[in-house]
């Protein structure tokens, strides 16, 4: 199944290898299978998926793998190593709470960035054929619970995302892209040494033998005490610790590591900064509560206030910086950065709430970002500017798009009633909860005002009020009277037309539902968010 | 003073020889066939024909043959100490005669031969030539032999190096390989004198022991393993020995700088181990030099050096060839990082980032050679456009690039993987070196992306249709490296296999 899910577009990616690139739409329809068949297995193992059942570690005394669930565990590799004993290597695949949302957040932003990548007239088989080796590498991401095959996945989304960039990206896009790619194999080669480290130090209980199993790297008990990443190396563990946080925190991204992400999201086209932050960021924080903080608890019990700073620069700064843009994707950029500071929030926290509301937030992340880059990509595509005061008065002539943005944009603010605010009370009820975070979380309070600042004064000024003198549209008067909007060399529907809804209307029901009824979510991860509490808790520390 | 043997002593001298002969199969076979291309080349003169490049291919892969019979003959010295047979120089064996067979492979790809060579009767002789010469390299235990086919295999490689003879920038090329090669050499032989000066032998081993029986005067010791390296570096291309590197790579024929990139460099490593496991003594009271510099420290200083320097300076290339002899300069550096940590698995890394280099480094010269040979040309800005030009080479480049990076799912992360665990492995004593190695890793993807960036992300200035298939043979062989390279980046159980099997050598105390 968790095989399945992660190969198809790869499968797909091989099909389309096959199919001359001439026929276009042929290409685009197998992507479009395997991303919707890939939303089909998500829903298949969201329904399948025993909430009860926590995953995390293997706790004391029970199985060896835990409480996971679909899990795959084959021997990949074995090496004997000269005087050394041996390597082993597992194809080990499995879900639990954390990784099962992001999965189904994963096939969902996927199947909405093919819809989304319809517009690409440029090389559409070699775009398609780094699409679903993209979407691949991060499902894989998702489930793997092997180190070594969390870090194959994790490079292996580095490559299809600079060409993505770099090829169908906008007029500074080479230099977006390297940039890109240097700043995350700068944070994820230190990460190949702590994972080298931590191969050394720990031992699976069941083999005998050296693991790469983030399921026996979890359980502090496995690590031999003397070794290098072992108990008695504090200084190591911290540095070790230190290391894994800036390659994940780069991801996130985490002030000051955070520059590459405007570059990156105004050069890169619309589906591809649907991915970008839909999922991508995701992983970041996906890899602290999977990897970092997990076979860490006591450097992350030590650098709790550390990462609450971090969370609160984040909000705080992003939305400075979001309020200061001119172009509007830039402004959803730092939004994102912004947001994605929520999350680090909630993590410091290291509570229930806390965290639940972290894990909550990068879903609705998710949905409501890859929802504000689509709108940013619907404006751009017709008026082929991104300038926020090139615009004004949209909603009389778009309402559909202005109700959507409209949605978007509050959810995004964290209305009462759409799914942002509950995950973002969530976040302030756990950091207020906690005695490390809880002057963090006051000052970190002051972003929603931003947030609700930069949001609104651009909903103001591209919707409301009149046409703008240098307006990148003009208006003519209709045969019935009306005024009519005109953009240049616009052929299609001026209002959103059938795709584009097919692509919003989704994310725009999940973020409504989900902020009325959260329980789809919450129900899934709260067991096993209480039990990475429980295994950071100091309680269970040696 | 001088006593001539007796009658008996010569009978028992020669019976030893004959005896010994059975274990010299494949190196005889060689030689038989080097003969036997000169004499091809003198009847078949002027004509146009492959038959010489396909006797070297099949030659060289008969000796395969051969070379798998020497698993069944027992591991010891040949030749009274002269020689050893053992399954670290079976590695080697198999490992130049492939590299012989690719250097064939892509030279009758490389049709810049058929514009600038008249005859190709002595260069595939000469190439026979160097994996006899590279093969006794590896097989070396005595200081008389590593000279001798140390010099056998500079001299093939100063020819073919200058083989396009009407060509200034080959010459020159070839020029600058004899003169730096001339000087090192020399520096080699003075460290040798001194090592036989201070032990009175020059079989490996006997010096180790003598060295470790009678101790031995620091600062002479430390004078002599520096000297001595300055033969080993330049063959290895690392810093500070590398200053030939560039403007050979540049200007010898493609193939050749292949050629030399691979096999000449594997084989400047198979003599840098075999000397330094064997011939000097670890530790023990005598193990301690002078100021706390031994061996070790050498390498140590010759490693990061090599890293640093080739990385950044590539940074700054503009030419291919150019570019990828500075990326060489540093991967001479990371494979020194194995041998550094001195021990079965160090070895077993290192020769198993050899493999991995062995192939990405003759696959991004092969596509380097056949996107010649529609451009004409190897500057980087000419690369511009090519991806959609060339796909399939396109892609394998930049696979093969990416595997030069050290990024999964290629052989190349296997190889940096196996180093790294290698120092890892012993704590966190040389963490700092894997701290280096990894982020001039980081800063080599910026100049291997450049040519992805020149083929992809750039549109090709002239817009003319010319015919830019490389042709199904080429498209084959270049598919096959690349799946090779990714197959064996996730699948590499066998070559680790291979590399661990041959991790034994004769006379070794070290693991």
């Amino acid at each position: 199944m968790l095989s399945l899910i992660v190969f198809l577009p790869i499968i797909a990616g091989l099909i389309i290898l096959a199919v001359p690139s001439s026929q276009k739409q042929i290409i685009r329809i197998v992507s479009l299978l395997a991303a919707l068949a890939q939303g089909v297995l998500a829903v298949l193992i969201w329904r399948a998926y025993d909430p009860s059942l926590p995953g995390i570690t293997a706790g004391p005394g029970g199985s060896p793998l835990g409480s996971f669930q679909f899990v795959e565990k084959l021997p990949w590799i074995s090496l004997k190593l000269g005087g050394f004993g041996s390597l082993n290597i597992e194809y080990f695949l499995g879900i639990d709470g954390i990784s099962v949302t992001m999965i189904i957040l994963t096939a969902l932003v996927s199947a909405i960035g093919v819809l989304s990548s319809w517009t690409i007239q440029k090389q559409v088989k070699g775009y398609f054929i780094l699409y679903n080796l993209l979407a691949s590498a991060m499902m894989g991401c998702f489930v793997a619970l092997d180190f070594f095959l969390f870090y194959v996945f994790w490079e292996l989304m580095l490559l299809p995302m600079y060409f993505l960039i770099g090829i169908w990206g906008g007029p500074n896009r080479e230099y977006a892209a390297i940039k890109f790619f240097l700043y995350t194999l700068f944070g994820s080669v230190f990460m190949l040494l702590v994972m080298i480290g931590l191969y050394f130090s720990v031992i699976d209980p069941v083999t005998g033998n050296h693991t790469f199993s983030l399921v026996a790297m979890a359980n502090q008990a496995n690590y031999i005490k003397s070794a290098i990443l072992g108990p008695d190396n504090a200084m190591w563990r911290y540095i070790a610790f230190a290391v894994l946080f800036v390659g994940f925190a780069i991801k996130v991204p985490m002030f000051p590591f955070h520059t590459w992400l405007p570059d990156a999201h105004v050069e890169a086209p619309t589906p591809i900064s649907v991915i970008l932050a839909g999922v991508l960021l995701k992983l970041g924080t996906y890899g602290m509560m999977r990897i970092n903080f997990p076979l860490f608890p006591e450097v992350f019990h030590a650098s709790m206030y550390v990462i609450g700073i971090f969370g609160a620069i984040n909000i705080i700064y992003g939305a400075f910086c979001a309020l200061a843009q001119q172009d509007l994707k830039k402004m959803v950029a730092y939004s994102s950065i912004s947001h994605m500071g929520y999350v680090l929030l909630g993590l410091a926290a290291g509570n229930s709430e806390g965290m639940v509301g972290a894990l909550y937030q990068m879903f609705n992340h998710g949905t409501i970002t890859a929802m504000l880059f689509l709108l940013v990509g619907v404006v751009y595509d017709r008026a082929h500017t991104r300038q926020i005061d090139k615009f004004g008065g949209l909603a009389s002539y778009m309402p559909v798009y202005a109700a959507i943005v409209t949605v978007a944009w509050f959810a995004s603010l964290g209305l009462p009633g759409l799914s942002g605010f509950i995950s973002e009370a969530f976040v302030f009820v756990g950091a207020f909860s906690s005695v490390t975070t809880r002057y963090i979380a006051m000052v970190s309070v002051l972003g929603i005002v931003f947030g609700a600042a930069y949001l609104l004064w651009s909903l103001q000024r591209m919707f409301l009020g009149k046409r703008k003198p240098d307006a990148a549209y003009d208006l003519e008067i209709g045969s019935d009277g009306h005024e009519h909007i005109h953009f240049h060399d616009w052929k299609g529907k001026i209002d959103l037309d059938a795709r584009e809804l097919t692509m919003l209307v989704p994310l725009v029901v999940i973020t409504i539902f989900l902020g009325i009824y959260p329980m789809p979510v919450l129900g899934m991860i709260t067991s096993s968010v209480n039990k990475l509490v429980e295994v950071l808790s100091p309680v269970v520390l040696r | 003073m001088f006593e001539l043997p007796s009658g008996a002593e010569i009978q028992s001298i020669i019976a030893t020889l004959t005896a010994n002969l059975g274990s010299f199969v494949p190196e005889i076979y060689l030689s038989v066939l080097f003969m036997l291309l000169i004499v091809i080349d003198l009847v078949a003169k002027g004509k146009k024909n492959n038959l010489l490049s396909i006797t070297t291919l099949l030659g060289l892969a008969g000796s395969i043959f051969f070379i798998y019979q020497q698993h069944f003959l027992p591991a010891g010295e040949l030749f009274f100490g002269m020689y050893v047979l053992d399954e670290f120089a079976l590695f080697f064996k198999y490992f130049f005669v492939l590299s012989g067979m690719l250097a064939v492979v892509i030279t009758m790809a490389d049709e810049q031969f058929e514009t600038e060579v008249k005859s190709m009767g002595e260069y595939y002789a000469l190439i026979i030539a160097m994996v006899i010469g590279m093969i006794m390299m590896a097989s070396s235990a005595d200081l008389m032999m590593i000279f001798l086919s140390m010099e056998l295999v500079s001299f093939s490689a100063f020819i073919l190096t200058g083989y396009f003879k009407r060509n200034p920038r080959s010459s020159e090329a070839a020029l600058k390989y004899l003169v730096y090669g001339a000087v090192s050499s020399g520096l080699m032989v003075y460290g040798f004198s001194l090592i036989y000066g201070l032990t009175a032998q020059t079989n490996l081993i006997n010096i180790s022991s003598e060295l470790s029986r009678h101790g031995y005067d620091p600062v002479l010791m430390v004078l002599a393993t520096l000297l001595v390296l300055a033969g080993f570096g330049y063959k290895i291309g690392a810093v500070p020995f590398h200053f030939w590197a560039p403007d050979v790579y540049e200007g010898a024929p493609t193939p050749i700088t292949a050629y030399l990139s691979v096999a000449s460099k594997a084989a400047g490593f198979a003599l840098l181990m075999r000397f330094f496991y064997i011939a000097v003594p670890h530790g023990g009271p005598v193990y301690e030099d002078i100021l706390g510099i031994n061996w070790v420290s050498l390498l140590i200083i010759i490693s990061v050096a090599s890293m640093i320097y080739g990385n950044v300076v590539a940074l700054w290339q503009k030419n291919v060839k150019r570019l990828l002899a500075y990326s060489s300069i540093a991967h001479a550096g990371y494979i020194l990082l194995g041998i550094i940590v001195m021990d079965a698995f160090g070895t077993q890394a290192t020769l198993f980032y050899l493999l991995s280099y062995f192939l990405m480094n003759f696959g991004a010269f092969y596509v380097v050679i056949l996107i010649a040979n529609k451009t004409g040309s190897e500057n980087l800005e000419d690369y511009r456009g090519l991806g959609k030009q060339m796909p399939l080479a396109g892609a394998a480049l930049t696979v093969f690039l990416i595997s030069l990076v050290g990024l999964p799912p290629t052989l190349g992360f296997i190889g940096k993987l196996m180093i790294f665990s290698a120092l890892l492995a012993k704590g966190s004593l040389y963490l700092w070196l894997a701290l280096i190695g990894i982020m001039t890793s980081v800063i080599s993807l910026y100049y291997y992306m450049l040519i992805p960036l020149n083929m992809y992300l750039r549109e090709s200035p002239q817009s003319e249709q010319k015919n830019m298939n490389p042709g199904l043979t080429a498209n084959i062989i270049m598919a096959l490296l690349m799946a090779l390279t990714i197959y064996f980046g996730l699948f590499f159980q066998p070559l680790s296999d291979i590399a661990k099997h041959s991790t034994a050598l004769f006379g070794l105390k070290l693991y």
